[in-house]
């Protein structure tokens, strides 16, 4: 059953997401309320009938012209200005307030049709070594530690969703794109890919499985030793 | 016979345009049936006529086959159906007749853009039947997806970007067209201020058609440049096989032209309603200037906001941040339009006749489709909702709810013109009242499953975890759909049983002001024997002092002596 609007958050800033959406549903709903209101009244109330003469005016009296400019006057500080600010603040909170790239940790996603190459550095902290991690699909990260990820794509245009943390970046072919989050719940959430890329398009789920440090690390461990990693793609970190 | 075929008198042409848009409404309305069903039962073999579209999966959609039918779906429903039905159409039967012309100011170019459309709308139906099937890059055919061989190197994809092109330039010459009747050719009198709404929604539709439509048409033959020639203009890293492409280049070039099409198509709409609430409320359009000058500021800030298309694209966030302040002070100017639709409403006389619904009916669904633009101009939210169903639910409020209720409109309003008979007004009201409810379930359910991230275009949404409790809501959109395909059924029966047994029509049903309303129904061959002088507005209704009628027609000599201007 649908108890709620948004799938489960487990992010540090999907707050600030929801949030914005209830601001701009109560300011657009009111908005909303308003037109529908007056049009379902005048349709109620000037209905033709007979004795029922309709008034003659072209609506451009001084009056009326002050009474459309302040209109619009007001939509603009209570609706745009309000909304623009709301927006600027919970940018700031979420894409705009960047982890320390040397806590954070850091992974490499290029997609391919229809898959998700996901690549760790290794112990080095280099991408591209002989010690790297590479899986497909499945992406591990700890609880409670930012998460920085780079993406490009091998082919065409795909877009690294996590719905449960509210985030979505585009992997553009010949770009490098990134995005961060920080996992606030040990479990599995589905990956999904949210820009059309082909037949398969509606089947490039990967997962993502948010577990604490320790397991995490031991996670990564087991991973180096299940063979040589990927190395016909990555790139280096800062470019 | 051929005087009907190859004709160059706008009124044959038009209703040329009107024939093919409503072929390719009902077509697209049938791949939408396939979509939904995919959607609400996976994989499952479609009854009745899954066997003859699909035979070697034994009726069910593919997963090669789904990615045709949305593509399709959008491509004919915006370039092929409304396009035809609302610039084609609309434009070309009510300007000459609206501003007192003979035909439009060039006639052999208007033939040429209806025979271009033509040409691209064989292109659509062979594209279906080549190796390897339609176009599956979706309508907005973006690249590297669309231009690359390697990942779709059907022969339909090229057809398709073919016809749209030829599409564009179709509709590019119909806007020089547009513009230069309504500019050179106006009736003595026909001032500026005097224009019907619907001929100044036509109009800044033309501006925009001129200045975006080139665009596009360049951006797809390159498109086809990338495909067929060798060159890279949109491709980049592994796949291409040059240095130099950019395929966020697309993106930009496609809704640099993307975003005023949204404006292309929905002015005559504006405009229409503008001057049939005014008609059927029995009072003059109430802010006139400034319903044109809110037109006329969109026209300029369309051109600017494409940006809040490309929020997740990787573009850089400080041109984002404008694209937000630019995309929502749109709603201004869009808030001056309610305002005056409500105040043209209020103390009118309001008579419910069925192009007044369907007008009455634009005004609630593009309240819902503009307010729920906001949301995703505000970038911190978009990016979440960005390519799921919220913004299908949001943009088939403003493009198929608010722009098919105008088409509607327009057919009803303009039908006894047309074609001399009146359609039946009982079938039309249960046709809007079905469509509205219908049609209101479907696309705000499509926003709530997109609030919970499904994402669009995906064939089957109970491939994810996170989708399997809203999987009952894309059945219920299957039904709901399937009900709202179905009430248009009606409006097919009325449009084509009236064409020969509708109750014959007077000059002027809906005892309208506009210029047109003064020849017969339908008008003859060339439309006005001498030009018409105008004396006065198109909206004097409920004129004081004036006996006998409430209105008054433009040509009415009585306008001077009243002080009507």
């Amino acid at each position: 059953m649908l108890t709620s609007w948004f799938p489960p958050d487990v992010s540090t800033t999907g707050f600030w997401v929801d949030r914005l959406f209830f601001i701009a549903l109560s300011l657009t709903g009111a908005a909303f309320l308003l037109v529908a209101g007056i049009l379902v009244w005048c349709l109620l109330r000037y209905r033709e009938r007979p004795g029922h003469q309709a008034s003659y005016t072209h609506g451009d009296s001084p009056l009326a012209r002050w009474l459309t400019i302040g209109f619009a006057v007001f939509i603009f500080f209570a609706i745009d200005l309000n909304l623009a600010f709301h927006d600027h603040k919970a940018w700031g909170r979420t894409w705009g307030s960047p982890p320390d790239p040397k806590e954070a940790l850091r992974i490499q996603i290029m997609p391919e049709q229809f898959a998700w190459n996901i690549r760790y550095a290794g112990p080095d902290g280099v991408f591209r070594t002989a010690d790297d991690v590479t899986t497909l699909n499945q992406l591990y990260v700890p609880v409670h530690r930012p998460v920085i990820v780079q993406l490009s794509s091998k082919d065409v245009i795909h877009s690294f969703f996590l719905p449960n943390l509210r985030i979505k970046m585009d992997a553009v072919p010949g770009l490098v794109t990134s995005l961060y989050f920080q996992a606030t719940k040990p479990g599995t959430y589905d990956i999904a890919c949210a820009e059309h890329c082909g037949f398969g398009h509606y089947r490039m789920r990967g997962l993502l499985t948010v577990e604490p440090e320790e397991e995490f690390e031991t996670w990564l461990k087991a991973q180096a030793k299940e063979g040589p990693p990927d190395l016909s793609w990555g790139w280096d970190w800062n470019v | 016979m051929f005087k009907y075929l190859f004709s160059t008198n706008h009124k044959v042409i038009a209703l040329q345009y009107l024939f093919t848009g409503i072929f390719w409404l009902a077509f697209g309305g049938i791949l939408v049936l396939l979509i939904r069903w995919q959607l609400a039962y996976p994989w499952q073999p479609i009854p009745l006529i899954g066997k003859f579209l699909f035979p070697e999966s034994g009726g069910a959609v593919t997963p090669e086959a789904y990615p045709m039918l949305f593509t399709m779906h959008g491509g004919i429903m915006v370039f092929f159906a409304i396009t035809p039905i609302l610039l084609g159409a609309l434009g070309n039967y009510t300007i000459p007749l609206e501003v007192g012309a003979r035909d439009m100011a060039f006639p052999r170019l208007n033939m040429l853009s209806y025979w271009l459309l033509f040409l691209g709308s064989i292109l659509m139906i062979v594209s279906f039947f080549v190796p390897g099937g339609a176009a599956g890059s979706g309508w907005t055919i973006y690249a590297p997806l669309s231009s690359s061989t390697e990942v779709s190197p059907g022969l339909g994809q090229d057809l398709f970007i073919l016809g749209l092109a030829l599409d564009a330039v179709s509709i590019l010459m119909g806007g020089i067209n547009y513009i230069t009747t309504i500019i050179q050719l106006r009736a003595p009198g026909l001032t500026l201020r005097r224009l019907p709404l619907t001929q100044w929604g036509l109009f800044f539709s033309a501006i925009l058609n001129t200045l975006w439509l080139p665009i596009v048409a360049a951006a797809l033959f390159m498109v086809l440049c990338d495909r067929r020639l060798g060159t890279a203009f949109f491709v980049a890293g592994p796949l291409a096989p040059r240095e130099g492409g950019q395929v966020l280049l697309y993106q930009h070039l496609f809704w640099g032209f993307g975003h005023p099409e949204v404006y292309i198509l929905i002015f005559p709409v504006w405009g229409l309603v503008g001057d049939l609430l005014s008609v059927f409320s029995r009072k003059p359009a109430f802010g006139y200037k400034a319903t044109v000058l809110s037109m006329l500021t969109i026209t300029i800030l369309s051109g600017i906001v494409w940006g809040h298309h490309m929020f997740t694209s990787g573009m850089n966030p400080l041109v984002g941040k404008a694209f937000v302040f630019l995309t929502i002070s749109i709603s201004v100017p869009t808030a001056i339009f309610f305002f005056n639709w409500l105040a043209t409403l209020r103390r009118g006389s309001i008579r419910l006749t069925v192009p007044m619904l369907f007008a009455l009916g634009v005004v609630f669904v593009f309240a819902v489709g503009g307010l729920t633009g906001l949301f995703l101009a505000l970038r911190t939210f978009d990016v979440y909702v960005h390519g799921t169903y919220f913004v299908v639910g949001h943009f088939h409020y403003t493009l198929a709810a608010s722009v098919l209720f105008g088409a509607f409109a327009f057919i009803y309003f303009w039908f006894p013109k047309m074609f001399g008979r009146q359609m039946n007004e009982r079938m039309g009201r249960w046709h809007f009242g079905l469509s509205f409810v219908s049609l209101n379930m479907v696309f705000s359910v499509m926003m709530f499953v997109g609030l919970h991230g499904h994402m669009r275009r995906i064939a089957d949404a109970t491939a994810y975890e996170f989708l399997k409790p809203i999987q009952p809501l894309n059945v219920f959109l299957g039904w709901a759909v399937l009900g709202m395909v179905a009430s248009q059924l009606l409006f097919f029966y009325n449009f084509f049983r009236s064409l020969r047994g509708g109750t014959p029509a007077p000059a002027n049903p809906w005892e309208a002001g506009s210029l047109v309303w003064t020849v017969s129904s339908p008008p003859p061959w060339h439309n006005y024997e001498t030009p018409p002088v105008v004396t006065c507005g198109p909206h004097e209704y409920s004129v004081p002092r004036l006996k006998g009628k409430d209105w008054l027609a433009q040509t009415d000599v009585r306008a001077a002596t009243l002080g009507k201007s």
